[in-house]
């Protein structure tokens, strides 16, 4: 009893009112809840139900059964997904060397000082800035096998007698669209690299002049290892919005001529949402995956060590 | 002015969220949404004129008679397979859509069944054409009510063919090569889509592949017997007729190229439904051939040549169907029984011309087809016609996976590209086996 007393008789300290949020741990977790909410939902959600798709035999409005990897084996011995995986590297290959080089032309170009500099730059951005689809179409109708206004200036300077089957041939239909993704771009390397450009003290180059190197020597041991970070992000970034590219060839080809440009994307768009084989589509699209994982790897690890040295 | 803190901003973000949650816990977006619309998903019409009539005298008409409102949407044709699937898959999207030929079939299990209008049209309508029954039934029912059949033509530069001395259209492949030689010579190539669309491609491809001899599978359903000397010697002809006498272009083209290559005066022929002669006929003072003449003088029709094996033909057909998700399936069916009735049908039909041949007989008795000798040949496509996966009586699943991966038309794409016959005609016959075995 007397025990119990003095419990009922100890003046309790006042009990602090809960404020959950002001603790930090908590705080932090509240704000990160958003983002996870979005990741989960439009990345990690989709990229599941991709994986558990691609196990099943699902058509459109069936949901199938399991099936293991029978779709990957099935892809992998079809000749259109070899000639989409071969696609796909040239496309990318091809398109970044080129981005990358026209787009560190004109970062050093642009990097000078001249009169309309201003407007110049802004100008520059138009092909990244006009809705893809928009730009692709009107490239559609400059590549047009009839009314093409390409072969129509070449035909006028006396340059061809015949058309240019532009994307009515396999090779020129790839070269058309590898065109396009350059001219598309060129202007994000452009700007990107630019602003990597202008972070570097222009004291080091002129340290370097004053020391007799010439304007070569200067850029590939002064502003090449300086812009070189910047240039793997902008590198990595383009590889993989052009690995998963989809509009341009859309668009252009929508895969044809007889399947002759399509990508991993739009194979797995024509035989998921035109056929309606659902599991099989996203079996192509998941073939992507390992692929872009590993450039994203080696990409950041080759960003990191730069970083530290 | 309310002074911004911390706590205000994520109290009204919890609510914002909680908001968000009640929406999604009860999967309906707020009650404005309610009512009876039925949203009908079409093709853009090549005849623009009845999609004007449609969307002007029509649907307000449907919408008066049946108290309903209609949304009328029209796309590309080679949209509306993605988006069935994307409607399928998501449970929500038009209560209406239409499809070509058999597409019908690959989702023959999340549509609904439409055997009793379909049993009502065909009885007041003299029946249905066979290839109605082919791309429609799924076996047991009508999974899509047809609508119409687009008959596929060859069209013609008649002075041109008289200028290389062919009085009459050529009657076999031979001829027509040889027409065909002469005429692009002179700079006038016939023009043919080898391209994924859904119309002119297959209409072409699949009546050329039968007229040789070959089919996709046997009259078993199961035995592809495809890598034979005929479909071989098909595809070698097909190569060097490209190679003398088509503008090579065709490879890139869709349904509209050629339409708007024959009306610019570049190629001397090509198979398509008449609309190319029925915007002719809307614009005679636009289109002027080289003589001054008008252009819609100028231009026949003609069913495509025989070859070794018979003369054939396919159309392409159009029907619509009603997802299963349809929360206004009832809505979706009246309208689709009003549009029918011989009285709201006449003058959709009467507006395109010609272009559509109606899917049952009684139509064949319309005087409209006597107004132009021109669009004669079109009023019987109906009757004439086989459906992918000839021979096989129903147009079935497989023969609509084959159709929607365009196997037969690039069969011949690839050899007119370049690669031998021979290896073509083996790797359509792979792709074959795998969907029928």
């Amino acid at each position: 009893m007397a025990i119990a007393e003095t419990q009922v008789y100890t003046p309790q300290a006042p009990r602090p009112k809960v404020r959950l949020l002001e603790d930090e741990r908590w705080l932090a977790l509240v704000l990160l809840v958003p983002t996870l909410v979005l990741l989960g939902t439009f990345i990690a959600y989709p990229f599941l139900r991709g994986i558990l798709l691609s196990v099943t035999d699902a058509r459109v409005g069936v949901p199938g059964g399991f099936v293991g990897l029978a779709n990957f084996y099935k892809i992998f011995n079809d000749g259109i997904f070899r000639t989409s995986v071969y696609n796909t590297f040239i496309y990318t290959g091809v398109t970044t060397v080129f981005k990358l080089a026209l787009g560190l032309w004109l970062a050093l170009l642009l990097n000078r000082n001249f009169r309309g500099k201003a407007f110049t730059r802004a100008f520059i951005l138009l092909p990244f800035i006009i809705p893809t689809v928009l730009s692709t179409f009107a490239w559609k109708w400059m590549f047009d096998p009839t009314f093409s206004v390409i072969n129509w200036l070449l035909y006028h300077l006396g340059l061809i007698t015949g058309r240019i089957n532009w994307l009515g041939d396999p090779d020129l239909a790839m070269i058309s669209i590898i065109i396009v993704n350059i001219w598309r771009g060129v202007p994000f390397f452009a700007i990107s690299l630019l602003a990597g450009l202008q972070t570097i003290s222009p004291e080091l180059n002129e340290a370097a002049a004053i020391d007799g190197a010439r304007p070569w020597q200067r850029f590939w041991y002064v502003t090449w290892p300086l812009l070189l970070p910047v240039t793997m992000v902008v590198v990595l970034f383009s590889v993989i919005q052009t690995f998963a590219d989809f509009q341009i060839v859309y668009v252009m080809t929508g895969g044809g001529p007889a399947n002759a440009t399509h990508l991993f994307a739009t194979y797995a768009y024509q035989i998921g949402i035109g056929t309606g084989l659902l599991s099989e589509g996203a079996a192509i699209s998941l073939a992507m995956f390992p692929v872009l994982f590993l450039v994203v790897i080696i990409q950041l690890l080759y960003i990191r060590r730069v970083e530290v040295r | 002015m309310a002074r911004v803190t911390r706590r205000n901003v994520l109290k009204s973000g919890a609510a914002l969220v909680g908001g968000m949650a009640g929406i999604l816990a009860t999967g309906r977006a707020p009650a404005f949404a309610q009512g009876t619309t039925v949203h009908w998903l079409r093709w853009n019409d090549f005849v623009p004129a009845s999609d004007q009539l449609l969307r002007k005298e029509l649907l307000p008409a449907a919408e008066k008679a049946l108290g309903i409102k209609i949304n009328l949407e029209t796309v590309n044709g080679n949209d509306l397979q993605p988006r069935i699937t994307s409607a399928i898959q998501s449970g929500s999207g038009p209560d209406i859509i239409m499809l070509f030929n058999n597409h019908p079939q690959i989702y023959s299990e999340s549509v609904v069944d439409l055997s009793d209008i379909a049993g009502r049209v065909s009885e007041a309508e003299d029946g249905y054409y066979d290839l109605c029954k082919s791309n429609s039934v799924d076996g047991q029912k009508w999974i899509s009510l047809p609508w119409t059949i687009v008959g596929a033509m060859i069209a013609y530069r008649k002075s041109w063919f008289d200028e290389v001395g062919s009085s009459t259209f050529p009657d076999t492949w031979e001829k027509y090569r040889e027409v065909g030689k002469k005429l692009k010579a002179q700079g006038r190539p016939i023009g043919q889509t080898l391209g994924h669309t859904f119309g002119d491609a297959p209409t072409f491809s699949y009546p050329y592949m039968w007229s040789w001899g070959g089919t996709e599978v046997e009259k078993d359903g199961k035995t592809i017997n495809l890598n034979k000397k005929e479909v071989i010697e098909s595809v070698k002809f097909m190569t060097a007729f490209w190679k003398e006498a088509h503008d090579e272009g065709g490879l890139a083209w869709d349904d509209t190229n050629n339409n708007r290559a024959f009306l610019s005066q570049t190629i001397c022929a090509t198979l398509n439904g008449a609309s190319i002669y029925i915007e002719s006929l809307r614009n005679p003072d636009k289109y002027i051939t080289e003589k001054g003449t008008q252009l819609k003088t100028d231009i026949q029709h003609s069913p495509l040549p025989k070859g070794p094996a018979g003369q054939f033909a396919m159309h392409t057909y159009f029907s619509h169907v009603i997802p299963n998700y349809s929360k206004n399936q009832d809505g979706a069916k009246a309208l689709l029984k009003w549009i029918h009735t011989k009285a709201n049908y006449e003058p959709w039909f009467v507006s395109q011309k010609g272009f559509a041949t109606p899917p049952t007989h009684e139509w064949e008795k319309h005087k409209l087809w006597e107004e132009d000798k021109v669009m004669a040949p079109f009023k019987i496509a109906g009757r004439l016609g086989q459906t992918p996966g000839y021979p096989l009586p129903s147009s079935g699943k497989k023969a609509a996976e084959v159709l929607t991966k365009y196997i037969i038309t690039d069969m011949y794409a690839k050899a007119v590209q370049g690669a031998t016959a021979e290896d073509s005609v083996k790797w359509a016959e792979v792709e074959l086996k795998k969907i029928y075995t």
